[in-house]
């Protein structure tokens, strides 16, 4: 233990002086409370410390105590269900330990030290076994398994391994050289766990929600931001998204945002049920909740012990999604700290490091092999990171840095949230860079037709936004018969399949299954309709036959039984053809 | 109820361990820097004592081993610094809290200036406070009626909510948030305790809310933070403090409700630019500080409920965009910390409208756990859906009209149009009414009678079914009368949306302020479901008449 002495406290940015030897992010204890803080700078014998709580109070001249370790988070069995501060602090033990307001200065384990875990070896003695070798199983929750791993850097022989009842201090087993063997271990949050060589995303994370599915989908491992002005929607959406997306684990991180918010994450998600397994949704979700009014530092923090937890179910072979809501706090704590740390500051005041920050964030990221003997453990971490605009507007600096460095971009739009069209996603001004990588999954599990619709729907909403132009200028009426039917159908793509109320019980989840066969509905519409055109029928006559009223209460159909769809396909087909030119 | 003069104040007793420095050094702004100081804490509250014998109060922003940046909430003017000394508090700011608070008046530090006796202290409560732990919360869910449409229907207010009130300079933003405070209530008819924090408003408007609360006799209730716009700059950064500390006393100790009400955030946050330009900081956007996000957070997040307590706190937030900018960081910043927004429109306000509430970018994010059978009614979030699509499309019309008239309209659209005409003159303007929620539904099914059914695609087929055809034995008595008021409403309207100076404008003014009778008659006779058919019939045959003169003269136009 090294210790120093506090010499100057600006906000949360205290600077110790004494500290020859401490290390660059080495965990800091400030002071006779104990705040908690990391080292950001070191210059002789001082040091200047980030800290994670409220810093008032605090004189010049406490000592500063360096742990000589960086920050880390504890990975075992119990992650799941568990509800966690910015640093790995769990917030039910706070409120034991210190009522309704989070007091300064405590600590509590990050993991139940008490619990028992039922642990079944699936190694022997004799077995070689080496970093990411899967150890054993602890049931951790009804819905997932949690795998025992040996820790990063580790390898050797099994000198004994036992089943049995066992806390995560306790022995389960010991390597020939004398290693012990614990259900948990510890690592840095700022390092990437190791993993043995990425592989290419090949396989969409279905989300339920038609606009990514079908427009804008992102693959397993991949990254998306959602950028977007207040009020558009990006919370509901990554709400949604937790909930509905088909990927093992979900990690959700509440970065300096709302109080309330989080409650409700909180209050609703173990009520919810996991569509694929039927058991609460919470057994399969961890969640981060730093609001915007705990300290600032720890904010920073959040978004790494995140994507850390998240490796950590990867490196089991499972698919991780984390939900990071909103990224742009983070880059805000990044830009408060180096403000008060009086670097000379970049765009907007960001610092100039920030995209270096950025990519090496979402650069954790990916589809692996996960480590070990075998090839056969893949695992993803997949990332969609909400960010919050100045002004909703999307050339500031955490936008375009986002930007540049992930896959999908779903831009929010407040005119469409304003008429609450939604998810509020701005369908011409979205792209997805993985659409090329994911379409021989898609032609191989859904339909190898799937590809020209979408081709189709979105070329006709393009149509649409140039038509638009033309309409505000002369007026609807100016237009041919054929380019009115786009308008109609395009009104149809928009209401009927883009919106999609995320708190209907049936519409808050759509399977791809019947995203095709609304998406076919609409355009056979279309195209029938066309084609009516073309021999001479008037729009009117078509518009006069009940579709329009059908097609538009497709999303309430029973996500099971799509018959009523399918009919409805054949019956547009047949009577627009049918019609006779007056 | 006098403002007594504050500065004679007498400052709290003062211990005898306390040292003075006498080394001030430096004075800029509204801070001072002082040298060769020992055993500073961080954010600690001092006083400083003036050569002439005043005593002002400060607090550290920034300690070292040898020097303090202190900033003075009364400002620097006449301080010096030869004689000038510096008293350290040994405590962070602190204020005393009691239930007696209730109906007094204090300034922004929280010292009685009405007056009166001095407050017994119950408790003396840092006012920085410490956040609430995000599992301690419980989830805000009862609906708070504040018998205003455009609240109530759209934007519902839940207990435990923080929403601000978006408006422009010279927008009736106080009037609202008086009616807003007075006619609150929640279905169990609690009232709500009110904390206000006024920050740099002027002596007019803080006598508006003293004249309003004394009036409807809600004064008793009220504890009144007065920091006026000639008072010391840098005291508005620890009023809405010393606020949100007696609001959370109040309803964790006391189980009360409290509303505290917040106004203007946006000479709060000139004063943080200016603390944060006179400490040479690095500034954020137009200058105000990078931590103005983080600062903002710690006012608002303390609204809220918790599991194991019954009171709550909710927080209504006035604040003014400058020139009417939502983009500005002052309203940008804290559109992404409260639950919602409500914004004030100047195009509705010009018309006379009140509540000038320019509905679509407004939100509650809280609304759906606010609302819904067994709360409101199970139809709800869908008529506010709907409501919302349709007036955004008759507003997008309004533009299209502008270019290219209202003759090329189809009938459908048409339709729309006159809906938002509607939508502004009935749901939107209330006036002083104090509206039910079920009576703001009513309206709301009454103005959706005029669209296609076809067209109410966002409301379930067995809430169309339900309220919809409810009014069917009425609805050619409704639809008429309101296409009837529609009409001639549609003329205060045309004019905003293009100054379409034709010669029958004088004529057509008058009527538009007559249907406003015949659409309260109509709306009674739906209300009562028993119109006679002969009535129904009458007013059917008058709106035809109506309808058919305007299509001579639309016609003679285009000829």
């Amino acid at each position: 233990m090294l210790e120093g002495t506090v010499s100057r406290i600006t906000g949360p940015v205290v600077e110790a002086k004494g500290m020859t030897g401490a290390r660059m992010y080495d965990v800091t204890k400030i002071g006779d409370k104990g705040l908690i803080g990391e080292i950001i700078r070191l210059e002789d014998d001082k040091a200047v410390i980030q800290v994670y709580e409220d810093t008032s109070g605090l004189k010049v001249g406490e000592p500063a105590l360096s742990s000589e370790a960086p920050l880390m988070v504890e990975l075992g069995p119990g992650l799941l269900t568990s509800i966690y501060d910015g640093t790995q602090r769990p917030l039910p033990e706070l409120q034991k330990a210190g009522g309704n307001f989070i007091e300064r200065g405590l600590t509590v384990s990050s993991l139940d030290r008490k619990a028992k875990w039922d642990f079944k070896p699936t190694v022997k003695k004799g077995d070689k076994v080496k970093t990411g070798d899967i150890l054993g199983i602890v049931k951790e929750t009804s819905s997932i398994d949690h795998k025992i791993m040996m820790p990063p850097n580790t390898s050797g022989k099994i000198e004994s391994i036992n089943a049995g009842k066992y806390t995560i201090d306790d022995i389960i087993g010991k390597l020939d050289d004398g290693t012990e063997l614990k259900l948990a271990h510890k690592w840095p949050v700022r390092q990437g766990r190791p993993y043995k060589r990425k592989l290419d995303p090949e396989m969409p994370l279905l989300t339920g929600q038609r606009i990514f599915d079908t427009f804008i989908p992102i693959p397993k491992g991949g990254s998306a931001i959602i950028p977007g002005p207040f009020g558009s929607g990006k919370t509901v959406t990554q709400q949604s998204l937790a909930k509905w997306a088909d990927a093992d684990i979900i990690v959700y991180v509440g970065c300096g945002e709302r109080g309330n918010e989080m409650t409700e994450v909180l209050d609703e998600f173990p009520e919810l049920e996991d569509p694929k397994t039927g058991n609460p949704l919470m057994d399969r979700t961890i969640l981060i909740a730093n609001t915007s009014n705990m300290p600032v530092a720890a904010r920073e923090a959040s978004i790494y012990t995140g994507i850390t937890l998240a490796e950590y179910y990867r490196d089991m072979g499972y698919d991780v999604a984390m939900m990071a809501d909103s990224t742009s706090r983070w880059g805000e704590a990044l830009r408060e700290v180096s403000g008060r740390l009086e670097e000379m500051p970049g765009e907007e005041g960001y610092p100039a490091y920030l995209a270096t920050r950025l990519a090496a964030f979402y650069e954790r990221t990916g589809r692996v092999i996960c480590n070990g003997t075998t090839d056969e453990n893949i695992g993803s971490v997949t990332v969609v990171g909400a960010v919050s605009p100045a002004g909703g507007d999307f050339s500031e600096p955490m936008t375009q840095n986002s930007l540049r460095i992930t896959g999908a971009f779903w831009a929010l739009d407040a005119s469409l949230a304003h008429r609450r069209h939604f998810p509020a996603i701005n369908w011409i001004k979205s792209y997805s860079l993985y659409l090329g990588q994911l379409e021989d999954w898609y032609s191989e599990n859904l339909s190898p037709e799937f590809k020209k619709y979408r081709e189709q729907a979105m070329g006709l909403l393009q149509k649409e936004s140039e038509l638009q132009e033309i309409v505000q200028l002369v007026g609807p009426d100016a237009l041919p018969e054929s380019e009115k039917a786009i308008l109609e159908v395009t009104q149809m793509l928009r209401e009927d399949y883009l919106q999609q109320f995320a708190f209907h019980e049936i519409d808050s989840f759509c399977p791809l299954e019947k995203q095709l066969w609304m998406l076919k509905a609409i355009l056979s519409f279309y195209n029938a309709a066309d084609e009516a055109l073309k021999r001479g029928v008037s729009l009117q006559q078509i518009l006069e036959l009940p579709f329009k009223e059908e097609i538009s209460r497709m999303k309430e159909v029973k996500n099971d039984d799509l018959s009523s769809i399918q009919a409805l396909v054949e019956k547009i087909n047949k009577e627009i053809i049918n019609l006779e030119v007056l | 109820m006098a403002i007594a003069n504050k500065e004679k104040e007498t400052p709290k007793l003062i211990s005898l361990v306390e040292t003075d420095y006498k080394t001030v050094n430096y004075v800029s702004g509204p801070l001072l820097f002082l040298k060769n100081v020992k055993g500073l804490a961080y954010n600690e509250m001092v006083h400083i004592l003036c050569g002439n014998g005043e005593i002002r109060n400060g607090q550290v922003l920034e300690c070292t081993e040898d020097f303090a940046a202190i900033q003075v909430f009364e400002g620097t003017q006449g301080i010096d610094v030869d004689q000038t000394s510096v008293r350290f508090l040994a405590e962070v700011a602190k204020i005393d809290v009691s239930i007696d608070l209730l109906g007094r008046v204090l300034n922004g530090r929280g010292d009685p200036i009405d007056g009166g006796p001095r407050v017994l202290p119950e408790a003396r409560l840092e006012i920085t406070g410490s956040p609430i732990n995000p599992f301690a919360r419980e989830k805000p869910e009862d609906f708070i009626q504040t018998g205003v449409s455009c609240l109530d229907g759209l934007n519902t207010l839940v207990r435990g909510q923080k929403l601000p009130i978006f408006s422009g300079a010279g927008l009736p933003a106080n009037e609202l948030t008086a009616q807003i405070i007075r006619q609150a209530k929640v279905k169990s008819g609690e009232q709500f305790a009110v904390v206000f924090a006024a920050m740099g408003i002027t002596h007019r408007e803080a006598s508006f809310f003293r004249w309003d609360f004394e009036r409807t006799g809600a004064l008793d209730r009220v504890v009144f933070f007065l920091n006026l716009a000639d008072d010391p700059t840098i005291e508005r950064i620890i009023t809405p403090r010393c606020a949100l500390t007696v609001a959370e006393y109040l309803a964790f100790n006391y189980d009360m409700h409290i509303l505290v009400v917040l106004t203007d955030m946006t000479n709060y946050c000139e004063a943080l630019r200016e603390v944060s330009t006179a400490r040479e900081e690095v500034p954020g956007r137009r200058g105000y500080p990078g931590y103005m996000y983080t600062d903002l957070a710690e006012i608002y997040e303390r609204a809220g409920r918790l599991k194991n307590k019954k009171g709550s706190i909710t927080q209504l937030v006035i604040l003014t965009m400058p020139d009417d900018d939502i983009t500005h960081p002052i309203p940008d910043l804290t559109g992404y910390i409260t639950e919602g927004q409500i914004v004030l429109g100047r195009h509705l306000h010009r018309r006379g409208i009140f509540p000038p509430i320019d509905v679509l970018p407004c939100l509650s994010r809280l609304m759906n756990q606010g609302i819904g059978s067994g709360k409101t009614r199970e139809d709800h979030r869908n008529v506010a859906d709907q409501l919302y699509a349709s007036y955004a499309r008759g507003r997008d019309l309004r533009k299209l009209v502008s270019i290219i008239g209202e003759e090329a309209l189809s009938e459908e659209d048409r339709k729309y149009l006159k809906f938002a005409d509607d939508f502004e003159q009935v749901f939107v303007s209330q006036g002083d009414e104090d509206r039910e929620i079920e009576r703001t539904l009513e309206i709301s099914w009454d103005l959706f009678s005029m669209l296609p059914k076809s067209e109410l695609k966002r409301i379930k087929h067995e809430f169309l079914d339900k309220y919809l055809v409810e009014r069917e034995g009425t609805e050619e008595e409704v639809a008429g009368s309101d296409s009837a008021s529609a009409d001639a409403k549609a003329t205060p309207d045309k004019e905003a949306a293009k100054e379409e100076a034709m010669a029958e404008e004088t004529k057509e003014q008058k009527p538009a302020e007559a249907p406003k009778e015949t659409k309260k008659e109509s709306d009674s006779a739906s209300a009562d479901d028993k119109a006679t058919p002969d009535e129904a019939e009458g007013e059917k045959n008058l709106a035809e008449i109506v309808e058919e003169m305007k299509d001579e003269v639309e016609k003679e136009k285009v000829e």
